[in-house]
């Protein structure tokens, strides 16, 4: 297997004062299911803007190290040539356009790999046969759908890039349980059916481990652990210190 | 006596909704900037300016009418662009009065460039719209008034269904939505930027030929901006329906505020009853009445 994400050594900050990374180590192989797990305020959001060079647009950078998408800088693109080149983030908060219709907001996805009428049409059928309820709700403004519903817009949105990176900040935020069950197991169809590489960062570790094949915690901005998910899940040291103690 | 003091007040009020089309104009402009990037151009006063003038002095130097036309276009696109790569790109991610700040200067640029270029001389336009009055029901139109409105509308309706059914409209509204989900989802703002600074543009264009007709193109026509601002308190800065009807009611209330209210006054209360009438707006409906509410569920 290729890697596909590489961090090497990474440390960030905003505004030049605030650091939030500091040497951040990080491989992700072409066809796995990486979570990134860590307490509020590790570090997991900033890791994933970075990745898709959106720091610099919340005033941020990269300070030190390198990180390698697909063997190139991602600070050579801009993030629209990121989602060309197949690296799509779904960010914290879901955060869809929420006067714009569930269907609108699928399309922006594929007009940002400047995909075609027809490639529309084929990526919307396969958003509403991985998320059925979508379908119903498509000419509702997405603003006035529930937060799972508008979880599932945010990954349709992603989807419709046609990525082989899929990168995804916390998409299972205030969510019920079952909304969660159901996002995982269609994150992880994904993974298996297509190949889908996928990163995906998380404080429920709990379901996070339960289906990811590996995973990074991280403390205060360092990556601390990495390992094959089963082997983090089963210590429980790891679940005290770093996960927020117990989990289910 | 009572039906001919009714006639009377329809037709101030007609001749007031008819100039506020041509506020709503100049409104639009601003809309269209400040709905996808949350920038206040106070340049657009400016670009109707440029647009007039470059017009004007074309048709002045013998380019026929439409040659004219598509020149000015072309002209104006060249600036949305370079205004976008010069202006917005170096200031991205900085505060809105930050930007507020560069259009100011950026105003002040363009007015410059407009008469180093073409001078500073009072040009004459005519469109070849008559000005002749008309009678509908006993009221007096102007023909040009109507035009004017007519070309309004029709510039309207061409927006409307260019964000509702295209494509690069739906990015323009996911842009004006979520900036930064929309540079996460791929969309090249700066191309995005770049085309509504030059609608900006088109629209400035428009606006400056029938202002430039009526008051003749000159330096002070960047001054309609002034008739603008009132327009999008009362409207909304972000609504173009806002700015179209708000456009109508600030023109109506000035004419019949002049008319009626003014000689309690002493008169000439025209030019700054819609500012008394904006700062009522700001203290009752901050958003205007039009402006976006959050489409959220609680």
């Amino acid at each position: 297997m290729s890697v596909l994400l590489e961090f090497r050594d990474v440390s960030a900050s905003y505004n030049g004062a605030i650091a939030a990374l500091h040497g951040v180590n990080l491989t992700l192989h072409d066809g796995e299911f990486a979570a990134l797990l860590g307490a509020n305020g590790a570090g997991k959001t900033t890791l994933l803007k970075a990745a898709s060079n959106l720091l610099p647009a919340e005033r941020g950078r990269i300070t030190k190290g390198q990180i390698l998408f697909d063997g190139q800088d991602v600070t050579a693109h801009d993030p629209a040539d990121h989602v060309r080149r197949g690296l799509v983030p779904v960010l914290e908060g879901r955060r869809c356009f929420k006067t714009l219709s569930i269907e609108e907001n699928l399309i922006t996805g594929a007009l940002g790999k400047g995909l075609g009428r027809s490639a529309i049409a084929d990526g919307l059928e396969q958003i509403y046969d991985l998320f059925p309820r979508l379908k119903e709700r498509r000419k509702v403004a997405a603003g006035l759908t529930s937060g799972g519903e508008q979880q599932m817009a945010a990954i349709g949105r992603g989807l419709m890039a046609r990525p082989r990176l899929f990168v995804l900040d916390e998409p299972s935020m205030g969510l019920a349980p079952l909304v969660v069950a159901e996002i995982f197991a269609a994150l992880s169809r994904l993974n298996r059916d297509t190949g889908l590489t996928l990163l995906v960062a998380e404080q429920n570790s709990a379901v996070a481990l339960r289906h990811a094949q590996h995973a990074t915690v991280i403390e205060n901005g360092r990556s601390v652990l990495q390992g094959r998910a089963v082997d983090l899940a089963a210590r429980h040291d790891i679940r005290d210190s770093y996960l927020g103690g117990a989990v289910v | 006596m009572a039906w001919f003091e009714l006639l009377f007040a329809a037709e101030v009020a007609l001749g007031g909704l008819l100039s506020g089309v041509m506020y709503a104009l100049v409104a639009i402009g601003f809309v269209l900037i400040y709905k996808t990037s949350g920038v206040l151009n106070f340049a657009q006063g400016s670009m109707v300016l440029f647009a007039a003038l470059t017009f004007v002095s074309l048709v002045e130097r013998g380019v026929p009418f439409w040659g004219a036309v598509a020149a000015t276009l072309a002209v104006m696109t060249a600036l949305g662009f370079a205004i976008e790569r010069t202006v917005l790109r170096p200031l991205a991610n900085r505060s809105p009065m930050t930007l507020f700040m560069a259009t100011l200067g950026l105003s002040y640029v363009i007015e410059g460039a407009a008469q180093l270029i073409w001078g500073t001389q009072v040009h004459r336009l005519d469109l070849g719209i008559s000005n002749a009055p008309f009678q509908v029901w006993g009221l007096y139109l102007s023909t040009f008034d109507l035009v004017a409105a007519g070309i309004a509308a029709a510039m309207v309706a061409a927006l409307t269904a260019f964000f509702r059914f295209t494509h690069t409209g739906l990015a323009f509204r996911a842009v004006a939505d979520d900036q930064f989900a929309a540079l996460a989802v791929g969309l090249r703002l700066g191309r995005i930027w770049g085309t509504v600074w030059t609608a900006a543009g088109v629209v400035a264009l428009v606006a400056g030929l029938l202002w430039g007709a009526r008051l003749g193109v000159q330096f002070s026509l960047s001054l309609i901006v002034l008739k603008a601002l009132p327009v999008l308190v009362l409207g909304g800065f972000d609504s173009i329906l806002g700015a179209i009807v708000a456009g109508l009611v600030i023109g109506a209330t000035e004419k019949l505020a002049e008319v009626y209210i003014g000689p309690f006054f002493g008169g000439g209360i025209e030019g700054w009853f819609a500012y008394a009438v904006a700062l009522v707006v700001l203290l009752l409906r901050p958003s205007g009445l039009f402006g976006q509410k959050i489409v959220e569920r609680y």
